[in-house]
């Protein structure tokens, strides 16, 4: 059975942001309201690590177990979705989870809070598939049109994978075989190919 | 008459299970209680008509998910450049 899965490669992202664009465009996403956001630990430093983040549609989902009115359901494949007709804005479900997916669109002069919106995993929520109701209020459905997220399928340097657990995981291994690991996935031959003649000198001056 | 020896017998059997009862593997995460969802229902992904959503691309089965699994499974392969470069 699948089970819809995100997996971000820090040592790819590039921290370009494209993700979260890509999702903002997709699901016309309020303003305020960010699905989607790129985290980057040590900015600015030789090394840096950014990762994409997003609601990880987890097995045990926190916000499924707090929410008062029970909004949440897990579909078939894996995919934590909610009923916004029922959300009531508490936020419990910003507080239980972990990676502060939920969000709430501040509209009114008091900051009220409007009702939960979060990652989809590009799959709408409980309206017709593909119709305008659900597209309003979820935003696209793209697993019912038999794509993946559009976050992950426009990464440019395809660190953010989605998709079936098992599939991205492989995906992820042969990659991480390939390049290996820690300090190998630095520098000049990771970035643009092992240079012809390994052993040649670079001249006097030159910068790598 | 219970000789001596049984008694220690016993009482190292006792002492035994005692100490292995520690190597118990329990439970140690909270098991939620599910709340029961209250919404609307929802359709799944593979109870579509492939050929009805105007920018579908995959070809499944209608109601087949496992067509319907498999389309996305290969199109994951896109998200995978050493299958689409080598």
């Amino acid at each position: 059975m699948a089970r819809m899965k995100f997996l971000c490669d820090a040592e790819r992202c590039i921290e370009c942001n494209g993700c979260v664009t890509a999702c903002k465009q997709e699901n016309e996403v309020p303003w305020g309201v960010n699905r989607r956001r790129v985290v980057t630990l040590n900015d600015g430093v030789p090394g840096e690590k950014s990762i994409s983040v997003a609601c990880m549609h987890c097995s045990d989902a926190p916000c499924m177990a707090v929410c008062p009115v029970d909004v949440f359901y897990r579909t078939e494949e894996g995919v934590v979705l909610h009923d916004k007709d029922l959300c009531i804005g508490c936020g419990y479900c910003f507080y239980a989870c972990p990676f502060g997916a939920p969000q709430f669109p501040q509209a009114g002069a008091f900051g009220m809070r409007g009702k939960m919106d979060k990652c989809t995993f590009c799959a709408g929520g409980p309206e017709k598939d593909n119709s305008k109701e659900e597209f309003a209020k979820y935003g696209s459905n793209r697993l019912a049109q038999g794509k993946l997220p559009a976050c992950a399928e426009m990464c440019s340097t395809k660190a953010l994978l989605g998709g079936d657990g098992d599939v991205i995981a492989d995906i992820f291994r042969a990659r991480a075989l390939k390049r290996g690991k820690g300090a190998e996935v630095w520098g000049w031959g990771t970035a643009y190919g092992k240079p012809d003649n390994p052993r040649q000198q670079a001249p006097k001056g030159a910068k790598s | 008459m219970i000789s001596a020896r049984k008694l220690v017998f016993a009482g190292a059997a006792l002492v035994a299970v005692a100490a292995l009862a520690g190597c118990g593997e329990n439970e140690q995460v909270i098991v939620y209680q599910q709340g029961k969802y209250q919404g609307k229902p929802d359709t799944r992904p593979w109870e579509n008509d492939p050929g009805a959503g105007l920018y579908t691309t995959s070809k499944w089965t209608k109601g087949d998910k496992s067509s319907w699994e498999a389309a996305l499974r290969s199109r994951n392969q896109n998200q995978n450049e050493y299958a689409r470069v080598e």
